[in-house]
């Protein structure tokens, strides 16, 4: 073993192996290699076992289903089974308005459901070619990034007890239950907050919210190093974790990998800084690198993500402007009650708006955001009418749990879970 | 090497056959019921300790802080339905949880808790039985108990069931090996087995074992958690990837008899190591209770009830001392990998313990050479000469040479692959 001690890069800048407009495409597309030549011989008919773990299974993170095929507790192969928590939701949002579709957008992930409709609401806007006003920009940068943290948490507590650590799964949720209630006390709901709306949101931020969120941001790094006393350094942590679940930097970007589990093996893609949205480029924050691509790289680049969201969520509040949060463009948002009841134009924009739905004008628009698992897309397509025509959503839990099997194959039976538990998948936006 | 160095000799004539049999009777009776009750409540400790480490509050409801927890546990389990998996053979299905719970009951029965106790029918030797093959009748006990764990495994017909229990049988046999090499030390320094003479030659020395022996400790302590499938240890029952490991399929009484068993084998070894290492019942720094009954006659010093009330308060904080160890460590650490445990016990612990136990001999064996009588002399020596190698040890372990994670990914993923082209045509689980 060479280094035991690692932490994670600093890279700023752009790997230099992408182009200058930032993006994946750029990155070396290496083909998969060929089927290694066997050199088995032996037959091992009948010695295998097949092993279902889930869909009811305590490590599944919601409905997986693997079928592993186990000689002794190694893993053979490994089939995912997906599908069992299927709601047909793009479907869904062909027959809802544009407004509608926002709550069916958080219970895809309902892990940051402030990133999805957030994501949601940029397609459609970037489509109707709204430009949602200075305050809003700056409150759904401080969601999104308050959503990073909550998911990571989350991520962070399963996967501790993925590998038998049960103790920061607890320190995890009682900081998640700050941000519950932070959720609860902008929109009401804990989980599915359904926040946003097309051209702003549903409501400003309540008073005294944003010091219960400076409460927070104080009070949070403190559980984040008492979680890194319990598992950075601890030998049985580091046997679990490292080079478990190695992914190279070429398989990554061949399997399409986002987020923190593409940067832990060593690209440096991050949208907020390579594609820009909301002002990202001037925040003051760095994104992680890992370099070996294992579980070990993955947790510690979600950990100092964690820190940089909190970083980006300071600069967020000392910047929050003043002003209106909705735009006041009558077609997307619905007029005061005041000008409704006594203003002629107002009542009939409210009528329309009411009785017809948001309508947008005819054309298609892709909008991604990086969400706390990965690139999340939104393309919407509009003929239009006050629904879309078509409504998809790239995913990236859905395209990170391909690499499932590619990083598990030979791997022990526990390394499954753990390597599952590190890809950070939910299984709301996986089945869809 | 034989006496006691403070020769006062007692004689207390021996006791009736009547009068041993009642007492007999009464001691069992009263340690089996104090056994059962302390692992009971042991139950409610475990809770309120990971509560207390969790920032949580623990059971609470039942009882006056919840102390009525464990009975209401103990209802409901009784109450419950009972179900058998259709394909369960039942005989050892049934048979199972007795085996597991019977070898971790019968063990107290040797355990000396206590100074002899003066009556007026004779002293009575604070022990159930002080059998003259003591550590190997335990030892031959305590390995009993994983034929329960074993059966319950297969005799569920579950494979996760399966696999907990074949983790069970492989973990157990590796560390008892462990287990007995760090005793064959122990052997050395008593010459004997009873555990009672254990306590007197610890005693006599005027150090607890657990200094002049402390590699021996250590890696008794080792095994004991490995032994007890305590975290990091608990592979057989891995929650998070076996469901439940070797009771999966189990419910009701049956359930509750594996979880009993558990609590007594830890309190049985908690109370073994007290006994082996930490001298039993001796309060240290005090000759008043330097006493052993051998034959009709009490060597040293007089027995009072008073010191038998102090050294069995004595004994319950020792035992105590490591229970607390056994559950703070429980909510701290993650688990191992099950490869980890076995390079752990066979490529490690096995070979080191050999190696220790053969410079420990020799330095004994040096120590007669030399003329120096057993005494404190005698056990500071085996300190400096153990503490050195127990430093050594650490040194080597802490370089990272067990725990690293690092086997051959791709080498195993490329084995993989290869058995899984072997089996495409006959073993298709993906079509379809």
């Amino acid at each position: 073993m060479a280094t035991r001690k690692r932490t994670v890069v600093y890279d700023v800048r752009r790997h230099p192996e992408l182009g200058a407009g930032g993006g994946i495409v750029s990155a070396p597309i290496v083909p998969v290699e060929g089927e290694v030549a066997s050199d088995y011989s032996e037959n091992f008919s009948g010695e295998h076992m097949l092993i279902n773990i889930g869909p009811q299974h305590p490590a599944t993170h919601g409905v997986l289903r693997l079928v592993l095929e186990l000689d002794g507790e190694t893993v053979i192969r490994c089939i995912p089974h997906i599908g069992y928590l299927h709601s047909s939701f793009e479907k869904l949002g062909e027959y809802r308005d544009w407004n509608q579709i926002v709550p069916l957008t958080d219970r895809m992930d309902y892990l940051a459901p402030l990133i999805y409709n957030c994501a949601y609401a940029m397609a459609v806007e970037k489509m109707m070619g709204v430009q949602v006003t200075e305050r809003c920009k700056v409150v759904r940068v401080i969601l999104m990034e308050l959503d990073r943290i909550f998911s990571h948490l989350l991520w962070l507590g399963t996967t501790g007890i993925d590998l038998g650590a049960f103790t920061v799964f607890l320190y995890t949720f009682q900081e998640r239950e700050r941000i519950y209630n932070l959720h609860e006390s902008y929109t009401g709901a804990r989980i599915t907050t359904s926040s946003t709306r097309i051209g702003g949101m549903m409501a400003d931020l309540p008073a005294g919210w944003i010091e219960q969120l400076q409460s927070f941001i104080s009070n949070f790094p403190r559980t984040l190093d008492e979680v890194e006393t319990l598992l950075t350094n601890n030998a049985i942590w580091i046997g679990r974790t490292q080079d478990v679940g190695v992914i190279t930097a070429e398989d990554a970007v061949n399997f399409g990998l986002s987020g923190a589990n593409l940067r832990a093996s060593g690209v440096a893609y991050d949208v907020r800084k390579d594609r820009p949205y909301y002002d990202y480029e001037s925040y003051d924050f760095d994104v992680p690198v890992g370099e070996h691509g294992d579980i070990y790289d993955r947790y510690l680049c979600r950990m100092e993500e964690m820190r940089q969201s909190l970083r980006i969520l300071q600069q967020a509040i000392s910047r929050l402007p003043g002003g209106p949060i909705n735009v006041s463009d009558p077609r997307v948002i619905l007029p005061g009650k005041t000008a409704t009841m006594n203003d002629m134009e107002s009542m009939i924009h409210h009528f329309k708006i009411v009785m017809e739905g948001v309508r947008a004008p005819v054309g298609e628009s892709w909008f991604s955001v990086e969400s706390s698992k990965g690139e999340l897309g939104m393309y919407v397509v509009s003929d239009g009418g006050s629904k879309p025509v078509r409504w998809r959503v790239r995913g990236p839990s859905f395209i990170n749990i391909a690499a499932l099997p590619h990083m598990i194959e030979g791997a022990l039976l526990s390394d499954v879970i753990a390597v599952n538990a590190s890809l950070d998948i939910v299984l709301g936006e996986i089945d869809r | 090497m034989r006496t006691m160095q403070a020769e006062t000799i007692h004689p207390t004539g021996e006791l009736s056959a009547t009068a041993f049999v009642i007492i007999s009777v009464i001691k069992l009776l009263v340690v089996f019921l104090v056994v059962l009750v302390t692992v009971a409540m042991l139950t409610l400790l475990e809770r309120k300790i990971s509560a207390w480490m969790q920032d949580r509050i623990g059971p609470n409801r039942v009882g006056p802080g919840g102390l009525a927890q464990p009975l209401a546990d103990g209802a409901k389990n009784i109450l419950k339905e009972e179900s058998t998996p259709g394909q369960a053979h039942r005989v050892f299905f049934t048979l199972a949880p007795m085996l597991a719970i019977i070898p971790a009951m019968v063990t107290f029965g040797i355990i000396p808790f206590a100074s002899p106790l003066p009556t007026p029918w004779g002293v009575v030797p604070m022990v159930i039985a002080d059998v003259p093959i003591g550590i190997l009748f335990l030892l031959a006990f305590s390995s009993l108990g994983v034929y329960g764990i074993v059966i319950a495994g297969w005799a569920s017909s579950n494979k996760y069931a399966l696999l907990g229990g074949l983790r069970a049988g492989a973990q157990m046999l590796s560390y008892e090996i462990a287990l007995g090499m760090s005793l064959l030390s122990v052997f050395f320094l008593v010459g004997n087995v009873r555990l009672t003479e254990v306590v007197a030659r610890q005693q006599e020395m005027g150090l607890w074992f657990a200094l002049p022996l402390s590699i021996s400790f250590l890696f008794f302590w080792i095994s004991a958690f490995a032994e007890t499938n305590r975290l990091p240890f608990d592979l057989p029952e891995a929650e998070s990837e076996l469901v439940t490991g070797y009771h999966t399929e189990y419910s009701s009484m049956k359930f509750s008899m594996f979880f009993i068993a558990e609590y007594a084998h830890m309190l049985t070894i908690s109370m073994l190591m007290a006994t082996l290492f930490l001298g039993g019942w001796d309060i240290p720094g005090w000759a008043g209770d330097n006493m052993v009954v051998r034959g009709a006659e009490v060597i040293g010093a007089s027995p009072a009830v008073w010191k038998t009330i102090l050294t069995l308060i004595m004994f319950g904080m020792k035992t105590f001392f490591f229970i607390i160890v056994f559950m703070l460590v429980r909510w701290t650490v993650p688990r191992f990998r099950y490869d980890q445990v076995m390079d752990l016990g066979w490529k490690l612990m096995l070979p080191t313990a050999l190696a220790f136990v053969t410079v420990t001999a020799a330095t004994i064996l040096a120590l007669d050479l030399a003329g120096i009588p057993y005494g404190f002399v005698f056990g500071f020596v085996l300190t400096v000469v153990n503490g050195i190698m127990l430093f050594g040890f650490l040194w080597l372990v802490d370089r990272g040479r067990t725990l690293i994670g690092g086997y051959q990914m791709e080498e195993r993923r490329a084995r993989a692959r290869a058995i899984a082209r072997f089996h495409k045509e006959e073993f298709d689980v993906g079509a379809g």
